[in-house]
């Protein structure tokens, strides 16, 4: 496949949640608390794209095909902006854009505090992202985008503590999560 | 019995303008329609498919149909507040043992059959027994009340209930003098409800609740069978359910078949799973906060992307004048 044209699907497909969800939202398709739907959403949306952006390299190594490697800087920057949206999107509609509750939640509510570490560490690795960066850090630019994994286990620590009764998804994304953290402690090594 | 709100825990008239600003126009003029033709044809009162816009029709169970007719409408109000609509009231829910999601109640639960329903009475009474529904209510003038509901989670709405005052059923049953707590039990049926065969689900099954005798006992504590002028929506808890305004709605038990008269206090679902975060009296409390989330403010639904409709939580949830001498002398912090 034509790199372009591969790199420009992924780019429409990560966009199309975005763009439908704001479609529902504006026929008021979400209920009659859209902005918590929206919230939930684009939270889930960033989880998820955290766990791909973290699967493209082993699924370099198992299928041989060099593509995925081509969209892991551009998943990573669509995980920063889903969770960009997302604290967006608790800012406005959970805290109504009252900024003074802001530093009290966040020392009061654990998962808060979690989920803000996680956004920091998505910030980062997307203002560390460019070549430019990626040359000045030589060696260690590997080992900081490695924070993705702590990033991923913050995520998932946020999400368990919101959980109320149900936790079938969440036992799949930590699954997954799981098998991706051990692959990279013990997997098999890049040549 | 016909109670008459106090004026402090009604609404206050400032708060019409944030209430009606999320409104449609459509809403708001067919709303005003309503009222204009209610004042005009006074007959129109009794005529429950007409009393609010948009409601879902349904069947009324033979027992309740006579009921229906000799309602007491609005013996409570919140004026100055915009009802809930139907479709928002019926179709955001929380009902675990219908799935974990808001929409999943109104998804599942018209599978449940709701007649015939027994309830189940015991412990300290002096006519204990398994109650039919419509032996056990036969007695009771239907009353409309409109109360706010606010929920844990920070949201609220505001709902037309149909119902009895739960004293006048507990009067009848004679509590004996060992009984200082109600228990509640909701319907335990994995083959009707989805929810309760989830593997993930942590919940201990049956849903169970529990009030003070003197909480039980207050005239604004309901017994509802019906809102919004029919019977109540299985997801909102056909065909019983409790309705107590001043606390989270999780206290207010749905779908209830069994009521417990206890002498000592029992041990409710969601206060077993996580006392820090729900307590046994759970009455609504600005001052409190869950320990995930401030209880300062609720959103009140519906709200809209660009319009957010928060408002300040009430203690009580705006009821205090009726109730807070409830708990005269307690540490509402501790006890919350």
């Amino acid at each position: 496949m034509a790199q372009p044209l591969w790199r420009c699907g992924v780019f429409m497909l990560a966009l199309l949640p975005l763009l439908f969800w704001f479609y529902q939202a504006q026929q008021g398709l979400l209920g009659p608390d859209p902005g918590k739907v929206l919230l939930e959403h684009l939270g889930e949306g960033a989880l998820i794209l955290m766990l791909l952006t973290l699967s493209l390299t082993p699924l370099q190594r198992i299928t041989l095909w060099s593509g995925w490697s081509l969209i892991r800087r551009q998943l990573g920057l669509w995980c920063f902006c889903y969770a960009s949206l997302h604290l967006m999107s608790y800012l406005a509609f959970l805290l109504n854009f009252d900024f003074s509750r802001l530093n009290h939640e966040l020392w009061e509510r654990p998962y808060i505090l979690l989920g803000f570490g996680a956004w920091l560490i998505l910030l980062l690795l997307s203002l560390t992202s460019n070549a430019f960066s990626r040359r000045k850090l030589g060696k260690n630019w590997k080992l900081l985008h490695r924070l993705l994994y702590l990033g991923l286990v913050l995520a998932l620590l946020h999400l368990l503590l919101i959980l109320r009764s149900d936790f079938g998804s969440w036992m799949l994304y930590a699954g997954v999560g799981l098998i991706l953290i051990l692959n990279r402690l013990f997997g098999l090594r890049s040549p | 019995m016909l109670i008459h709100i106090t004026p402090r825990s009604a609404c206050r008239s400032s708060e019409i303008t944030t209430e009606t600003a999320y409104l449609s126009r459509r809403h708001f003029m067919a709303g005003t329609g309503l009222l204009l033709a209610g004042a005009a044809f006074p007959s129109l009162a009794t005529e429950t498919a007409s009393r609010y816009e948009g409601v879902t029709p349904a069947p009324v169970p033979a027992w309740l149909a006579p009921k229906l007719a000799k309602t007491q409408w609005r013996t409570t109000e919140v004026s100055g507040e915009a009802i809930t609509p139907f479709r928002d009231a019926s179709q955001y829910n929380n009902f675990y043992e219908f799935g974990p999601e808001k929409r999943d109640p109104a998804t599942h639960a018209h599978q449940l059959p709701t007649e015939p329903w027994s309830l189940i009475i015991d412990g300290e009474v002096a006519k204990p027994g398994r109650y039919a529904l419509e032996d056990l209510f036969s007695p009771f003038t239907l009353q409309e009340r409109i109360y706010r509901m606010r929920c844990v989670e920070a949201w609220s709405m505001v709902i037309p209930w149909l119902g009895f005052p739960l004293a006048e059923l507990l009067k009848r049953v004679e509590p004996t003098s060992s009984a200082h707590y109600v228990g509640f039990e909701t319907l335990n049926d994995p083959e009707h409800m989805p929810g309760i065969r989830s593997r993930f689900a942590l919940i201990n099954w049956p849903y169970v609740e529990g009030l003070r005798l003197d909480e039980a006992m207050h005239p604004l504590t309901l017994l509802a069978v019906g809102m919004y002028g029919r019977v109540l929506p299985n997801q909102n808890g056909a065909p019983l359910r409790l309705v107590v305004p001043w606390k989270y709605g999780f206290k207010s038990i749905k779908s209830i078949v069994r009521i417990s008269l206890l002498s000592t206090q029992p041990r409710t679902t969601w206060q077993s799973m996580a006392p820090q975060e729900y307590g046994f009296y759970a009455n609504v409390n600005p001052d409190v906060s869950h320990p995930r989330w401030s209880q300062a403010q609720e959103r009140r639904l519906p709200n809209g992307v660009f319009s957010s409709n928060v408002r300040p939580t009430l203690v009580f949830n705006g009821y205090a004048d009726e109730v807070a001498s409830l708990y005269k002398g307690m540490d509402l912090k501790k006890d919350y």
